[in-house]
């Protein structure tokens, strides 16, 4: 009984539901915070994510009677659903996870994906035409950012020989400074990053002044908050997810100092997306995608490849 | 919405984020590539050249500057040139100047604003807010000088109605140094910053040709090699006593549009440089006679955005017969659907911004189509049609209520 309790606690609470919600919204808040800083602006005050999303939850729900009413609700919770459970198989700051079993790093991969893939079936189904381009922009996005992604995380795994995250932190302690040899991977997936939480310069699909606000704009009220906490809740597990699989090192301390250590990486994640939107501007679909073939697939090849050598170099 | 071979038509605007102002563009799309775009204005419409015909010019001034929210200066400058011409008075030579400098001051806003929109329109906000908060440095400056931000009310028909004193200028002269290195420091960005360069490269491209066949006018123009510039061609207030370069680009595109607009920035602190420099003593204004002659003057200025004409009829009495105002955007809108033409929908937002639209000053009474099953009514047939509608669908009679109206008129 006390371990249900337990498992409850832990995927409701903490580190689970709340404690995202709670963190989404913090790093929501530097995000907009230090953007506003960067552009001489003032910038809103810490709890504004929250009345945001208060306010919204406060609001009612349109659906415009064209759409498909189903689909139309049922996306933004499969996306949030999606979001919240790949947290679980992440390690955090300890060795373990609070679920893993050998094939995970896969399993949070994919469940990252569903998120996109729920934009794209709520915009479709809302059947506005901003969202109907905004939808297929944000697959159409997918297919670009998603490869370089996979092949930067899984070219760490490649090196930790195994398809376990929790595996590959206790790797990673035991060889202290092989992330090292990950770091152009890591660059790689911080510009995946920014696609797959459409944000500049890959804010390609909700781009204001093209498509209003692209899948979203016929959402409204709590479906819109539950969207809104999903990129938050995103952003936390995506940075969550880099800094477990390429910045691995002092995941033996206590509890108190590595939750320390593993909010300042997540942090620094986060602050280092808010200045690559302030500094760039929106590229277009088509520049998007060559450039992540043209670019990042290439690098992420490059690391793969350096990740076999070292392997057979170091680790015989 | 769906047409067949997967043809897509959506709507951009009368209300749209990437619009300012209400006005209709359909875009037929397949993918993200532009088929076909059609314009149509007429959401903004005042009426303002008729409201015109029934004021003294007097009130005309205060009523024609109020055509722009933006180059308020040009419209009442452009409008008290063709009056004074007319009536053939001869404005003091300090009154130039201070209408240039005002003038001036005018384009340096505009375009500040401009580059802010622009960088908004390619999803790069940190432009805006940078460009924006430099804007407030010269929207200061107006206020200090003229007493207004936007809509200053300096012209009056034989002069300016403030004169600009000792200090205000000095307080000008330190204004346009910290412009002038802000404004060297857009330079840079805007021909450094690789994504704002691949975002505007190549992209609404106008031939010299067709800028010239499609009448562009101003920096729209001059940024296809257009060397045209009423300032240096036709030169009113005190242009034709200051030195400046006509700027032009052969880019051809809207980065050669950026180009034309942030180096103008720079002739224009220079401009007003040397019109502080060199502005005469004397009085500020002539008498102006309260009936104008009757006669008939076309008076040009070089908006910020363009060439503006306003033709200006008067008959004798404190009246005008007619006034008629051409804003740069009527010249420079058809050349929009020339350069969105095979380009793709992400282009659409930058490309209408580049040529700095205005659509309220531009918008005018279109007469539709007889297929439409469209027909003009007259004031009392609107009436007439209201009274029995509301009689037919409502159950209301407003019949008798209109017979008193109409009484009391009378």
């Amino acid at each position: 009984m006390t371990s249900v309790l337990r498992q409850l606690f832990s995927i409701l609470i903490f580190p689970g539901f709340l404690f995202l919600v709670v963190t989404g919204l913090g790093a929501e808040f530097i995000d907009r915070k230090l953007y506003a800083r960067l552009q001489n602006r003032v910038g809103p005050p810490w709890f504004q994510p929250l009345a945001d999303l208060i306010k919204l939850l406060g609001k009612e729900d349109l659906i415009p009677c064209e759409a498909n009413p189903r689909m139309f609700g049922i996306a933004p919770i499969m996306a949030l659903s999606a979001a919240v459970t790949s947290f679980f198989y992440i390690p955090l700051w300890g060795n373990s996870a609070l679920y893993s079993f050998n094939g995970d790093i896969l399993v949070v991969l994919y469940l990252l994906t569903l998120p996109t893939l729920a934009f794209f079936i709520g915009g479709w189904y809302s059947t506005s035409l901003y969202a109907r381009i905004g939808s297929v922009r944000s697959v159409t996005q997918l297919f670009a950012y998603e490869v370089p992604l996979f092949m930067g995380i899984l070219s760490s795994a490649l090196l930790a020989d195994t398809w376990s995250l929790a595996k590959m932190a206790v790797f990673y302690t035991e060889h202290p400074w092989f992330w090292v040899f990950n770091l152009a991977g890591f660059g790689v997936s911080i510009i995946a990053l920014l696609g797959k939480l459409e944000k500049a310069p890959f804010d390609i699909p909700e781009a204001e002044t093209e498509v209003v606000a692209g899948g979203f704009t016929e959402y409204s009220g709590r479906l819109f908050a539950i969207l809104r906490l999903t990129i938050d809740i995103e952003m936390i597990v995506g940075a969550s997810l880099l800094a477990a699989v390429f910045l691995p090192f002092g995941l033996g301390l206590d509890p108190v100092a590595g939750f320390g250590l593993y909010s300042l990486k997540v942090l620094s994640i986060v602050c280092l997306l808010a200045l690559l939107r302030t500094i760039l501007a929106r590229m277009r679909i088509d520049q998007m995608i060559s450039f992540c073939w043209r670019y990042l697939v290439p690098i992420a090849l490059m690391q793969l490849l350096a990740n076999l050598i070292i392997k057979g170099l170091l680790m015989r | 919405m769906h047409d067949p071979k997967n043809k897509f038509r959506i709507p951009m605007g009368p209300q749209h984020p990437a619009l300012k102002e209400p006005e209709g563009f359909s875009v037929a799309l397949k993918g993200e590539k532009i088929l076909g775009v059609e314009i149509r204005l007429g959401y903004n419409h005042r009426g303002i050249e008729k409201a015109c015909e029934q004021r003294s010019y007097v009130q005309d001034v205060y009523l024609i500057e109020r055509i722009c929210g933006i180059c308020s200066h040009t419209h009442s400058t452009c409008f008290v040139q063709a009056v004074e011409e007319i009536a053939g008075l001869i404005v003091p030579e300090r009154a130039q100047y201070i209408r240039t400098i005002i003038g001036e001051l005018e384009r340096i806003h505009s375009h500040l604003l401009w580059l802010g929109v622009a960088g908004h329109e390619i999803g790069f906000d940190t432009l805006l807010m940078y460009s924006w908060r430099d804007r407030e440095i010269v929207m200061d400056i107006l206020a200090q000088v003229t007493g207004n931000r936007v809509n200053y009310g300096m012209n009056t028909i034989g002069g300016v109605r403030r004169d600009i004193s000792k200090d205000q200028a000095a307080d000008v002269l330190k204004a346009m140094d910290l412009l002038e290195e802000r404004t060297k420091y857009y330079i840079e960005i805007a021909t450094q910053e690789t994504t704002i360069i691949k975002r505007l490269k190549g992209v609404g491209v106008l031939s010299h040709e067709d800028a010239l066949r499609l009448d562009a006018v101003g920096p729209t123009g001059r940024a296809s090699g257009v060397r045209r510039d009423v300032r240096a061609d036709d030169p009113y207030a005190a242009y034709g006593k200051l030195n400046f370069d006509v700027i032009t680009s052969n880019h051809n595109d809207v980065y050669g549009r950026t180009l034309v607009r942030v180096k103008e920035l720079m002739e224009s602190y220079k401009m007003i440089r040397q019109a502080l420099k060199d502005i005469p003593d004397g009085p500020i204004t002539v008498k102006a006679p309260r009936n104008i002659p009757a006669g008939e003057a076309l008076s040009r200025y070089e908006a910020p955005r363009g060439e503006d004409v306003h033709y200006v009829l008067a008959n004798g009495t404190d009246k005008p017969e007619r006034v008629k105002v051409r804003a740069p955007t009527l010249a420079n809108v058809q050349a929009v659907k020339h350069m969105l033409r095979d380009r793709f929908l992400a282009d659409m937002p930058i490309v209408i911004a580049a040529i700095d639209p205005c659509f309220s000053c531009t918008d005018r009474m279109v007469s539709l189509n007889e297929e439409d099953h469209s027909h003009l009514l007259r004031w009392d047939e609107l009436r007439a049609y209201s009274i029995k509608w509301h009689r037919d669908n409502m159950s209301i009679d407003f019949s008798g209520l209109n017979k008193k109206l109409m009484d009391r008129i009378k």
